[in-house]
């Protein structure tokens, strides 16, 4: 039992985790000088780790997870909750004999700064959501682990196989710092529109392939007092998506990348654009948005979506989990792909996707044996039915759902949208490159949703903010091909 | 001081200084340093870069805005908030009709006095949650739905309060002066209470109406508490950080739209501080706010001073 080890460094463990509680709480007082206190504090770390938590590696166990050490879990809890991984956490002290010891919150900053300076770090992070730790900074840091012997490793599903062999191609990219790997993006987002199946049949219209069609389930809604289009006005990101989404099926894959490496004409001068942004401006010209819909939050917006105010809205994946109190119980919810412009590149299918939700080693993890069979664990079909069960999406795993679970009709129309996408999907990166230049994108199209300016004015503005960002010599570093 | 006795009085203070010196000096000290820097917050490594953080932030049009923002926050709220609260004030002190002489205050007043103070008890943030739901963009706002319900808009097109550049700054003053206003009231209240009654009863049996004792005898008597009422109004329009992030269009993050029209200095240096990770810029704006703010704080105390009444 490795508690007899630890036992020796017990009374030493909590009193110094107290000590970083507090002055962490006092470091709060004074945000300014936490860079000061941090550099005092950095460097403290011992390394008294590893003996207590290494036991011996075999077969089914290729990093010699000890049986009965402790691991340290702390998960964003945000839109996916946290209950999947207390159940992951259930079954992996039932399997491996390692307790874990759980934190369910939002405030990863401010919770894990003070730990990871002070050298005591958890043993795996969920490091997402607004109060995030840049996965770049913590690796500039040395505070990451190069994840590939966990990738490398033999998969649970099939030992024959490497964990990563099992992941669906690309949704590893996300998680790179110079060429290593070294967070795991764990789950499968596919972005596009959404509606009710249920109001659809009764209606009787149907998903709408082309732009045109689109246009006329709108106008039948408008005509019966439904709103065609509702999106998340006070956040203008989300019409943003819906926006770039039609610029990169219409121009291609070229289009897409055109914004992302900055070229001088990925707006003024791209016909995809001009087609792209003007398409969006004949919703709001012909009156078809759902009313008030520009100056709504996220939830306002989709909650009246729930409550058949709206044909479509425009989300992510997250969508179903969020929402999944307002939706009433026969709404049927369902996802596609956005509808397609006349002489589109990309066929209809053709979906934005890509992997989110960043897991983190850190490298002075005290259980790093623990942590990664924890994560080879993530990557079994086991543990990834587990959370399409309770948080409604999709894992990185391919086929990661077993058949006999029955997903939720959102989540299970993204299945089929994904199939049917194949090897069509696309993903910005500008968004994860270039804050500034999003943000001034957003601004003008919250100002063409609420037609105070035109499409003309709209690609101008968001031609400027490229070239602004292209000004920036650290923007010379990115670049996709 | 008998000998000893400095030993200690400092030995008390050594502690609170120290405590101000480390978490508020410091911390300034640090910001005008990090101000020089090319720094992006979430490590120790940047580059000193002199004073071009200041030179781009004269050509930043979001920020130049931002303070002309602050500065039309700094006229309207204070002077709106103390009108009302001098009217209200006087009101419930001194308005009523006198039966048999004397000065009382509108029939309720202590009633009144208390439902003003209400909105002073919440929070700034649930009063941006009240306010969302009053300005609300579709018929499901307090606002849209009265005024739909009264055939003054229509429907279709909703009044969207938040997302119209040229009412939203007025709809953060109203909230403001919602919150405020029974305070300032209640501060009022008690300073003219401390005004003798005979003064006002002298005035009255020289035939003085309520205008007449209203501007020559109340506001007189109350102009340090108006002045000191002031100061911190001033506070609140320099800072209106919680209100414009809470309840403005996103600019990316912290709120300030629509395009702008909404931000205030916190946050534009919040957004690039936190969100464009140009946290040097950033403290450069933090020390510009600084010193704007010592400046108008020197002004209005100049400009208000009075020479100073006793009673």
């Amino acid at each position: 039992m490795g508690s007899t080890s630890a036992d020796s460094h017990g009374d030493e463990g909590v009193g110094r985790r107290d000590l970083i509680k507090r002055s962490a709480a006092l470091g709060l007082a004074a945000v300014p000088a936490t860079g000061f206190l941090s550099a005092c504090a950095s460097g403290g770390g011992d390394d008294s780790s590893d003996k207590s938590t290494k036991g011996t590696t075999s077969k089914d166990n290729p990093f010699g997870a000890a049986k009965g050490s402790k691991l340290d879990v702390v998960i964003f809890k945000g839109g996916y909750g946290d209950d999947y991984a207390k159940a992951w956490e259930a079954d992996f002290q039932k399997k491996l004999g390692i307790t874990s010891t759980h934190t369910g919150t939002q405030e990863i900053t401010g919770k894990l700064q003070p730990r990871f300076n002070a050298g005591n770090p958890p043993d795996i992070v969920d490091d997402s959501g607004a109060q995030q730790i840049k996965p770049d900074v913590l690796y500039k840091n040395g505070q990451l682990l190069d994840l590939a012997e966990v990738l490398d490793a033999p998969a649970i599903d099939d030992p024959s196989k490497k964990v990563r062999d099992l992941i669906i191609p690309g949704t590893l990219d996300a998680g790179l710092q110079e060429g290593k790997i070294v967070a795991l993006n764990y789950i499968y987002t596919v972005w596009g529109l959404w509606y009710s199946g249920k109001l659809f049949k009764e209606k009787g219209w149907e998903e709408p392939k082309t732009w045109d069609d689109f246009l006329a389930v709108c106008q039948d809604a408008k005509k019966q007092g439904i709103g065609g289009l509702a999106h998340q006005g006070k956040y203008p990101y989300y019409i943003n998506v819906a926006i770039m989404d039609l610029i990169a099926k219409k121009g291609g894959l070229d289009a897409m990348k055109a914004i992302d490496n900055l070229d001088p004409k990925a707006f003024v001068g791209s016909d995809a654009a001009q087609a792209g942004v003007e398409a969006i401006y004949e919703v709001v010209e012909k009156g078809l948005l759902m009313p008030g819909t520009n100056g709504l939050t996220h939830t306002e917006s989709q909650t009246r979506w729930n409550q058949y105010k709206a044909a479509f809205i425009t989300c992510g994946s997250w969508l179903e989990n969020e929402q999944l109190k307002q939706t009433p119980a026969d709404f049927d919810m369902k996802f596609m792909p956005m509808p397609l412009l006349p002489g589109s590149a990309l066929p209809f299918e053709a979906i934005r996707a890509g992997s989110g939700e960043p897991f983190i080693i850190p490298a002075k993890a005290k259980n790093l044996p623990g942590a990664k069979e924890f994560m080879r664990h993530m990557l079994s079909k086991e543990w990834s039915t587990t959370f399409a069960k309770e948080a409604n999406s999709l894992t990185i795993l391919k086929d990661g759902v077993d058949p006999s679970v029955k997903l939720r009709p959102g989540t299970q129309s993204t299945v089929e949208a994904s199939k049917a996408a194949g090897g069509n999907t696309f993903r910005y990166l500008y968004t994860e490159w270039y804050s500034e230049m999003g943000a001034a994108i957003e601004a003008a199209s919250n100002e063409l949703m609420a037609k105070r300016i035109q499409p003309k004015e709209w690609l101008k503005r968001a031609q400027a903010a490229v070239d602004k960002q292209a000004k920036d010599p650290a923007s010379k570093k990115n670049h996709r091909d | 001081m008998h000998k000893g006795q400095y030993r200690f009085v400092a030995g008390f203070l050594f502690a609170p200084v120290a405590l101000y010196l480390i978490f508020v000096i410091w911390p300034y000290i640090q910001t005008i340093g990090y101000s020089l820097t090319d720094w992006k917050g979430q490590s120790q490594t940047f580059k000193f870069i002199g004073l071009d953080n200041y030179k781009a932030l004269f050509h930043d049009d979001v920020f130049m805005q931002a303070i002309w923002h602050n500065i039309l926050f700094l006229i309207f709220i204070p002077v709106i908030t103390i009108l009302l609260a001098l009217f209200f004030a006087f009101m419930l002190n001194a308005g009523g009709r006198s039966k048999a002489g004397g000065v009382r205050g509108v029939a309720g007043s202590q009633l009144y006095k208390v439902v003003y103070f209400f909105p002073q008890v919440l929070s700034l943030a649930i009063v941006a949650v009240l306010f969302n739901a009053v300005y609300r963009s579709d018929g499901g706002g307090l606002l849209n739905g009265i005024l739909i319900k009264l055939g003054l808009v229509d429907a279709e097109n909703p009044v969207e309060w938040l997302n119209e550049p040229n009412l939203v700054l007025w709809m953060l003053v109203i909230a403001v002066v919602w919150h405020g206003v029974g305070f300032y009231l209640v501060l009022f209240s008690a300073a003219m209470q401390s005004i003798p009654k005979d003064i006002y009863e002298a005035a009255l049996i020289d035939g003085a109406g309520r205008n007449q004792s209203f501007f020559r005898i109340t506001l007189p008597l109350l102009w340090d508490t108006v002045q000191t009422a002031w100061v911190y109004l001033g506070i609140v329009a320099m800072d209106m950080f919680v209100l414009v992030s809470s309840m403005t269009q996103n600019m990316g993050a912290y709120g300030g739209g629509p395009d702008h029209h909404s931000d205030v200095m916190s946050t534009v240096m919040m957004r690039n501080f936190q969100y464009f990770g140009k946290s040097g810029y950033a403290c450069a704006m933090g020390v510009v706010m600084l010193l704007l703010t010592l400046v108008l704080s020197v002004v209005m105390l100049r400009a208000t001073r009075r020479d100073r009444v006793e009673f």
